[in-house]
């Protein structure tokens, strides 16, 4: 069932494509690296742990090459992908916020940090009211805190945001247990 | 009859108010997350795959065939109200599904892959627990050789014929049985592909890699694609009672639908695409109504697809649940739900865990029943959920995925590996190459090499024992056919078609 996407006419090379086709040629010499680093005991010379990353390179060395020669021949985007303008700043919003949240995530805590990550992400998506944006990643990030990890049992990293709403809600019970 | 007697157990396992809960929750969510669009059973799964640490193995996976199921049931909605397909098996729903919402008649494309759904989902999970105990009986027989040729097959299936094209699928297939190698090997000890870090000793937690892809890759995906048209939400008009004559054209189409969804799903081959395609195929070439397919909708292009799709979804738990072999990416990830408890799917989970298979069957039977109700009666409820506003929906699954990645072990490194898995996700899905083999190569991969070297030890090296077991050289032989059989059919096409234009092989 494969469905050939053949260019209406001969193409040039297509960029984008070949760098994806390098890319992959320059993971499988990542691989053989990786592979040949690997201590083999004799003991295991023959089914060692290095076969199946020796087929892995093999295959992925194979499949580079391919989507090389189908990049030299005009690549294999659909034109709709390729008339359509990749929006730039909107994927910087959103890498901001990503790599935000990395950073912050350990001085900050999982809300606050959260909270920065959905804000910048709600902006890159266009939304252009950041203090609504701010308190609903809020309500959220809470709401997944104290939900979703401490219903699963998983432990996130606690900042003060999170121990402010622990000693709240600590203060809250304490009134009604008194 | 000892199917009956299992099934009839299986019930009073999935009767318990603890498991119907579970089962209630499970169905709830799935439905919405197949509405929503960006969030698929795959990702859900893997979310919420701690919660294997938590509670008893019958519990999450009555939790998880629930999202599961939910899914499909979900992903109609948003595709006929929506046109935006929620899931990829529900992309020919959006043909006619949404025809017939925008010339008014929304409501009995609902019901009909509601009710649909419901027909195909009984009669494929009928089909699993028939099925399952026919297969385990034969694959008892399998050694170590069978089973590495079977995921071989399942490997060229499910990433080089199913897919766009065998170059891109078997592409991603490899880059997950990379991602699967990082760590230390299971036989002797050795460290693989660790580059030297020693947080990737334990190796990439598929929960990272189904985020990373699946979430991640798709939010930058929608980002970079923002000006691409905004789609409107139909509004749901027409009431949900279908006419006699709209029940007269559903039924046989539903009915046909299960039977070509579910064995293409219970196929080591997998995949919801096909038969869905196959199933529109089908009932355009048979219906009475040609005109309306693709102008006002034809009901039985929803009804078919809808149900071809539900069966298939069931048929894929046959290979997993007796052969261990994942053929989707939400079946691979139960399949490392799995992993996690300790056990093994294959033909002797339903000798060792009867309670928890049977259990499983009969829960799906139950799901069914609640997402018909669900889905019919409750449907302005998931409505609602298609009104909420892209930038915070895509937060919020940012939020989620933080909790997620970074809960299992609190280190800032799997955040690195998960955004970096992330960029990976947006230039596959930019550049079309399919994901699921990804995670599927991940899972499936190590438990082939492992299965290889089993097979080899018991051989002492000999390589030819792939080639003399019977049933394994048929295996790869089938497998061989798929990979090249397309190639070697285009071939001797170009050759009679010889002086028009030379076609360019795929990629």
């Amino acid at each position: 069932m494969s469905v050939h996407d053949e260019p209406a006419a001969p193409r040039g090379v297509a960029m984008p494509e070949l760098l994806i086709g390098l890319g992959m040629l320059a993971a499988a010499g990542a691989v053989l690296w990786q592979t040949l680093a690997i201590p083999v005991s004799p003991l295991y010379s023959k089914v060692g742990p290095t076969v199946f990353p020796y087929i892995t390179t093999g295959g992925m060395l194979v499949l580079a090459l391919l989507l090389i020669k189908a990049a030299v021949q005009g690549g294999w985007q659909p034109e709709e992908e390729k008339e359509t303008p990749t929006d730039w700043k909107s994927m910087a919003f959103i890498v901001a916020g990503l790599v935000a949240n990395m950073l912050l995530i350990g001085p900050l805590g999982f809300t606050a940090a959260s909270v920065i990550m959905f804000v910048l992400v709600c902006y890159g998506f266009g939304s252009r009211r950041p203090l609504r944006d701010l308190g609903m990643g809020l309500v959220l990030s809470l709401a997944a805190y104290f939900g979703f990890a401490k219903a699963l049992g998983v432990n996130i990293g606690a900042g003060f945001v999170e121990d402010f709403a622990n000693g709240a809600i600590t203060t809250v019970a304490s009134w009604f247990g008194a | 009859m000892d199917t009956l007697a299992q099934l009839a157990h299986g019930f009073s396992v999935a009767f318990s108010p603890v498991n119907l809960l579970w089962c209630l929750l499970g169905t709830t969510l799935g439905t919405a997350i197949g509405v929503l669009p960006g969030l698929g059973p795959a990702l859900t799964i893997a979310l919420l795959l701690p919660i294997t640490y938590q509670v008893a193995p019958e519990a999450s996976f009555i939790l998880f065939a629930g999202i599961y199921y939910g899914a499909m049931y979900g992903g109609s909605t948003t595709s006929i109200l929506l046109n935006t397909p929620g899931e990829s098996a529900t992309i020919v729903t959006a043909l006619e599904g949404n025809k017939m919402a925008r010339s008014g008649r929304g409501g009995a494309a609902l019901a009909t892959s509601a009710i649909g759904s419901f027909v195909a989902g009984t009669i494929g999970t009928l089909g699993v627990a028939f099925l399952a105990p026919v297969v385990v009986k034969f694959a008892l027989s399998f050694g170590p050789a069978e089973y590495f040729s079977l995921m071989v097959l399942a490997f060229i299936t499910v990433s080089a014929v199913l897919g766009s094209s065998a170059v891109r699928g078997l592409t991603s297939l490899f880059i997950g049985f990379v991602i699967g190698m990082i760590g230390v090997d299971l036989q002797t000890g050795q460290p693989r592909f660790t580059f030297g870090l020693t947080e990737l000793l334990d190796g990439v937690d598929v929960i990272i890699c189904a985020v990373g892809l699946f979430a991640v890759g798709e939010t930058l995906y929608v980002a970079s694609r923002r000006y691409a048209g905004k789609d409107e939400i139909v509004p749901l008009k027409g009431s949900l009672y279908m006419t006699a004559q709209e029940w007269a054209r559903s039924w046989k189409a539903w009915i046909r639908g299960a039977f070509i969804g579910f064995p293409i799903g219970a196929m080591p081959a997998g995949g919801a695409e096909i038969p869905t395609f196959l199933s529109y195929a089908v009932e355009k070439k048979l219906s009475k109504h040609k005109e309306e397919f693709g102008t006002v909708g034809a009901i039985e292009g929803v009804a078919g697809p809808e149900a071809a799709n539900n069966a298939s979804a069931a048929g894929v738990l046959v290979p997993m649940l007796t052969l261990g072999l994942p053929t989707s990416a939400t079946a691979a990830i139960m399949l490392s739900a799995f992993q996690s408890y300790g056990i093994n799917p294959g033909p002797l989970l339903f000798t060792t865990q009867g309670n928890l298979v049977w259990g499983l069957i009969a829960s799906l039977f139950i799901a069914n029943v609640i997402l018909v109700i669900l889905n019919l009666p409750l449907i302005g409820l998931w409505v609602k959920l298609l009104k909420i506003p892209a930038p915070q929906l895509y937060a919020g699954i940012l939020v989620f995925s933080t909790v997620g990645t970074y809960g299992i072990s609190q280190s800032p490194i799997d955040l690195v590996v998960l955004y970096l898995l992330g960029a990976v996700g947006f230039l596959m899905r930019r550049f079309d190459f399919p994901t699921a083999p990804v995670i599927i190569g991940m899972i499936l991969g190590p438990l082939a090499e492992a299965q290889f070297r089993r097979a080899m030890t018991i051989s002492n090296g000999d390589w030819t024992v792939f080639f003399t077991h019977p049933l394994s050289l048929t295996l790869l032989v089938l497998a061989f056919i798929g990979l090249l059989g397309p190639h070697i059919w285009g071939y001797v096409e170009r050759r009679r078609l010889k002086g028009q234009e030379a076609v360019p092989g795929d990629a």
